[in-house]
């Protein structure tokens, strides 16, 4: 008889993770999970008896008893000192700098399948495992690991995975990738996992309330600074209100501007620098070129001229066909077939032949 | 897989002989001691039996004794306690920084209630200064509690010469003796302390039972309010199985008391010279000396995380804590080996083998033979060795 191949599962308390975790331990495998603390409200505000979800005290409880139910040891990784450092702080001085940052993208190359890989190696696991909805599959033609959309369009999340490297790949097992969502649901439900009827959430974790406008107030509070406001201008350079911060604006938005005009006005810049907001109509938002940095291509080492391929430039985004022609290693320029609205620095974008992800990188 | 539980600092298991007087009352035996009738008669007698087999563990008077529902009760009580009753006339509080969460915390809320606390520091084998007690005291002081033992590294205080100070400045002294119960010979009058702190499940009795001992005379100001129980210092109706429980573990132990400790003074040698002939870069944390508690060792492994450790000999069946139990989940270094100044990156490869009355020498055997496979393992992962 082989020896059972050891999986570390990634738990957050949700049902897909647990649904992931239940599925691999009955195909099989050894199973550990392992939850990883990553903040505290006390660090994040918001309200622990009101908001409380993942990371919170009563999710960690029930996790406990459901690995119990499973016969399977759960560990907690606090990784709290890091996410701090790496992910939040990240996400805060990406929005002072004028940006809109995807931080789920920077936890999942720094901390799960960095450090949490790094407590499976410890642990002689063979493989890490999320209740992520992509899949992963070694292709012999190109002797590489591909990652692709999980089969659950509307689920789908390999837009957040483009960072991985072939190691990372080498080690990981999606086993949602291959159901739809309601499959898991019903599967949680049938097997009555504690955790099958829990609200999910698709925002970011650490803003529990998904008020990323308190969050952001009252994280520069506490260090003792506070936002400035300034002008909203237009496109002709003429002042026509005020704002209350650049970080609390976001490429496209309309709402909430406080300026009055005969036709609608969104954001179409924001300056960081000069600390101003520039609004335009919706004709002004459309783009069909971008600049692509720190590109990081899963399907093959390096692209050499230029490639074809169809390009989400946002979680919720339709990809649309668009040539990419290669800069440099790790940057390059894409041309959209048609235009594209409100293309936003700072938010991850990626590459699909198909359904295979190609690569990705951050839009500059 | 065998289970070898070398975490006995957290929690001990049921002493048969404990559960077996206590099976009764969880039985048949339901009755509410403050009942006039024939079932309160029944309970009462046995509180009043077990409360005589407290205070004789620690030599006081069973009038002196009150159950509560744990070490971290008994301590909120003694500290809260005195310092509320004497804050008009006395507003400071004294404790050492390697005391538990319970008192740490309860002196955290003090201060933020307005009170003055200073933290006593320790020497590097974590033993406080009665100098510093002596500098730090004033006749503003209402009360000083500093541990017997320490639950970390082991370290055991000069409590009668503590205590001494203390009294000569007018104030009360308090003792958190959880780790000591059983380990060290507890005399209320040989130590000099007004109040201490025990817990049930440190001594192989049940969990949710504990005792503070205030001696006659002294007074606190309760915490919680309700009916008459325990002379009006702790309203609750008394968990009887619990009280059964920590009296006959109690008592118990203190027969065990001299046996045990020269079985787990040799285990405890054996397994430190164990543990250092196999692994390279091991430091010991606290004294090896008659100064500690033996059945706490607290080692070191240099360039890796005690975290790693656990969840590795967890694998292999072995449970042990790196720094205390309560703390456990958060990474950053323990509290007392801060305090005993023992550099971060050893701090935070430390684990604490706590032995006990089940532990046997094959137990610690298989631990030497699985740790140095581990280590080694961990240390080639870790970024620091590799920089050697």
């Amino acid at each position: 008889m082989t020896k059972k191949k050891k999986v570390l599962v990634a738990v957050s308390g949700g049902v897909d993770s647990s649904t992931a975790l239940y599925l691999l331990k009955e195909a099989g495998y050894e199973v550990i999970a392992g939850h990883m603390k990553l903040w505290d409200y006390d660090e994040v505000g918001g309200d622990l008896h009101k908001d409380g979800r993942c990371c919170s005290i009563d999710s960690i409880n029930d996790l406990h008893q459901l690995c119990n139910a499973l016969s399977v040891p759960l560990y907690i990784f606090d990784f709290s000192k890091q996410f701090k450092e790496v992910v939040i702080e990240n996400f805060v001085s990406e929005y002072k700098a004028g940006r809109t940052p995807s931080p789920c993208v920077i936890c999942n190359t720094e901390l799960k399948w960095n450090s949490f890989l790094k407590k499976a190696e410890e642990l002689e696991c063979d493989y890490i495992a999320t209740g992520h909805y992509g899949q992963v599959e070694f292709d012999d033609t190109g002797n590489r690991y591909l990652i692709k959309k999980g089969i659950d369009d509307s689920r789908d999340q390999s837009y957040f995975l483009w960072g991985l490297d072939q190691k990372a790949l080498s080690k990981t097992l999606f086993p949602l990738g291959g159901f739809e969502k309601s499959q898991i649901r019903e599967i949680a439900k049938k097997m009555n996992l504690k955790t099958a009827k829990k609200p999910e959430s698709r925002e970011i974790c650490f803003i529990a309330d998904d008020n990323y406008h308190r969050f952001l107030k009252e994280w520069e509070e506490k260090q003792g600074r506070r936002f400035e406001p300034g002008e909203i201008i237009n496109e002709r350079g003429e002042v026509i209100g005020q704002h209350q911060g650049t970080v609390f604006y976001t490429i496209g938005q309309r709402r909430g501007l406080g300026v009055s005009n005969p036709t609608p006005l969104y954001v179409n810049q924001i300056d960081a620098g000069n600390n101003k907001i520039i609004v335009g109509d919706n004709e002004a938002l459309l783009r069909n070129r971008m600049i692509v940095t720190d590109i990081n291509w899963v399907a093959f080492d390096n692209l050499r001229d230029k490639i074809e391929a169809e390009v989400k430039i946002r979680y919720l985004h339709n990809p649309a066909l668009a040539t990419i022609n290669v800069i440099d290693e790790t940057s390059a320029e894409v041309i959209f077939d048609e235009n594209q609205r409100a293309i936003t620095p700072g938010q991850s974008t990626v590459f699909y032949y198909g359904n295979i992800l190609l690569g990705g990188g951050v839009i500059s | 897989m065998k289970q070898i539980y070398l975490d006995n600092n957290a929690t001990t298991p049921v002493d048969e002989r404990v559960l077996d007087v206590m099976l009764p009352y969880l039985k048949g035996m339901y009755g509410n001691p403050s009942s006039v009738h024939f079932s309160g008669r029944e309970a009462k007698a046995a509180m009043e039996n077990a409360r005589e087999q407290v205070a004789k563990f620690i030599n006081a008077d069973p009038s002196e004794i009150y159950f509560t529902s744990g070490g971290t009760e008994s301590d909120n009580i003694a500290l809260k306690g005195a310092a509320i009753l004497n804050r008009n006339k006395r507003n400071h509080v004294i404790v050492s920084s390697i005391e538990h969460h319970a008192i740490l915390e309860s002196a955290h809320y003090l201060e933020k209630e307005g009170f003055k606390v200073d933290y006593l520091g320790v020497d590097k084998d974590g033993f406080v200064s009665s100098d510093e007690l002596k500098d730090k005291i004033t006749d503003k002081t209402s009360i000083v509690s500093i541990m017997q033992a320490n639950n970390e590294v082991g370290s055991i205080q000069d409590i009668p010469t503590l205590s001494a100070i203390t009294k000569e400045a007018g104030a009360v002294f308090h003792t958190d003796s959880v780790q000591a119960a059983g380990k060290l010979k507890i005399d209320v009058d040989e130590l000099g302390c007004d109040m201490l702190s025990i817990s049930g499940h440190k001594v192989y009795g049940p969990k949710g039972i504990g005792i503070i001992y205030i001696k006659k005379g002294k007074r606190i100001a309760p915490l919680f309010h309700g009916g008459h129980h325990e002379k009006k210092r702790r309203a609750g109706t008394e968990n009887i199985p619990g009280i059964v429980g920590i009296g006959t573990a109690l008592e118990l132990a203190e027969s065990l008391r001299e046996s045990e400790h020269h079985r787990i003074d040799a285990l405890a040698e054996f397994f430190i010279d164990g543990v250092m002939k196999a692994v390279p870069n091991v430091y010991m944390n606290g004294p090896r000396s008659d100064r500690r508690v033996s059945s706490t060792v607290n080692l070191s492994f240099e360039y890796i995380e005690g975290e790693s450790i656990i969840l590795s000999l967890d694998m292999k069946g072995i449970g042990v804590a790196s720094g205390s139990a309560c703390t456990s989940g958060s990474l950053s270094a323990s509290h007392v080996l801060t305090a005993m100044s023992v550099p971060i990156e050893l701090a935070q490869g430390s684990i604490r083998f706590s032995m006990g009355r089940f532990t046997t020498k094959e137990d610690l055997e298989y631990t030497i033979s699985v740790l140095p496979e581990i280590i080694e393992k961990l240390r080639l992962m870790s970024p620091l060795y590799s920089k050697k």
